[in-house]
C-alpha cells in the first residue's frame, strides 16, 4: 500500500529571517513600551495640562505618517519609533492624572494595564502558535477603523457618553483583530520590516489600553 | 473640551481618514480571502477578549 507523505519544505533561510524578524520586533516593542511608560510617569509627575494629550497624539501621528516611512529602512528609524512612542507615552500623562483622581483610580489604571498585557500576550501567543494566516481580516479591520474614526469625529461635536463608550468597545475589538493580523503578517512574510511591525503592534497596545481605561473608568461606578 | 481642541481633533481624525482610505481600499481589493474555518479561528479569541473585558469591569465595580 502506498502512503503518500506530503511535506512542505520551507527554505531554512526564510524561517531564519522570520524568526529574526519576530525576535527584533518583540525586543524593540519591549524597549518602546518601557520608554513610553517612563515618559508617561514623567508626564504625570510634572502635571502636564490636558491639551498635551492631543498635541502629542497629533505629533506622533504626523511622524508616523510622514517620517517613519522614509526612515524605517535605516537606523534612523529606531530613533523615530522611540520619538513616536515617547510622545504617545508623554501624552498619556494628563489622562492618567484624570483617572488617578477618580474613586478607585489607581485600581482602574492597574486593571487596564494588566488587562492590556494579558490580552496582548494571549492574542500574540495564539497567532504565533495557530499558524493560521489572519491577513484575510485586513479589509474588514481597516474599514472598521474608518467607521470608528467617523463615529469619533461626530462625537467630538455630539458629546454623547454612550457613543464614546461604544467607540471604545469597538476599538478594543478592532485592536484585538489587528494584533492577530499584524502578528500573522510577520509570520507569513507580509511584513518584513521590524520597525513597521513594532509600530503596528505598539499602536494596537496603546489604543487597547486607552479604550480599556475609558470603559473601566465609566463602568467602575455603581451609579 | 475647548473649541480649539475640538477643531484640532477633528482635523487630526480627518487626516487619519484620508490616510487610511487607500489602505482600506487596497486590502478590500487585494487582500486574501478567508478559507474554511478562518473566521471561526479569528472570532473565538476575540469573543474571549470580550468575556475577559466583562470580567475586568466586574473586578473594578
Amino acid at each position: 500500500m502506498n502512503r503518500l507523505d506530503f511535506s512542505v519544505a520551507r527554505p531554512a533561510g526564510s524561517t531564519l529571517a522570520t524568526n529574526k524578524l519576530i525576535k527584533n520586533t518583540y525586543m524593540l516593542l519591549s524597549a518602546t513600551l518601557v520608554f513610553s511608560a517612563l515618559m508617561a510617569a514623567a508626564s504625570v509627575m510634572i502635571q502636564t495640562p490636558p491639551g498635551t494629550y492631543l498635541i502629542c497624539v497629533i505629533g506622533a501621528m504626523l511622524l508616523g505618517m510622514f517620517v517613519l516611512p522614509r526612515t524605517a529602512n535605516s537606523s534612523a528609524g529606531i530613533g523615530v519609533i522611540f520619538l513616536i512612542t515617547g510622545l504617545l507615552g508623554f501624552g498619556l500623562g494628563p489622562l492618567l492624572t484624570y483617572y488617578l483622581a477618580l474613586p478607585k483610580g489607581p485600581q482602574i489604571i492597574a486593571t487596564a494595564f494588566g488587562g492590556t498585557g494579558i490580552i496582548f500576550l494571549g492574542l500574540s501567543g495564539y497567532a504565533l502558535t495557530t499558524k493560521r494566516d489572519f491577513s484575510f481580516m485586513g479589509g474588514f479591520l481597516f474599514v472598521g477603523m474608518m467607521v470608528v474614526f467617523i463615529g469619533m469625529l461626530a462625537n467630538i461635536f455630539l458629546e454623547l457618553p454612550a457613543l464614546a463608550l461604544a467607540m471604545s468597545g469597538g476599538i478594543i475589538l478592532l485592536m484585538s483583530g489587528f494584533i492577530l493580523f499584524d502578528t500573522s503578517r510577520m509570520i507569513n512574510g507580509g511584513e518584513t520590516n521590524y520597525i513597521f511591525a513594532t509600530y503596528g503592534l505598539y499602536l494596537s497596545i496603546f489604543n487597547l489600553f486607552i479604550s480599556l481605561l475609558h470603559i473601566l473608568g465609566a463602568l467602575s461606578s455603581d451609579d | 473640551m475647548e473649541l480649539w481642541m475640538k477643531i484640532a481633533a477633528a482635523i487630526a481624525i480627518g487626516m487619519m481618514l484620508v490616510f487610511m482610505f487607500p489602505r482600506a481600499k487596497y486590502w478590500l481589493e487585494h487582500g486574501p480571502k478567508a478559507e474554511k474555518g478562518d473566521w471561526q479561528a479569528a472570532i473565538l479569541p476575540i469573543l474571549a477578549v470580550v468575556g475577559f473585558v466583562i470580567l475586568l469591569v466586574m473586578m473594578v465595580r
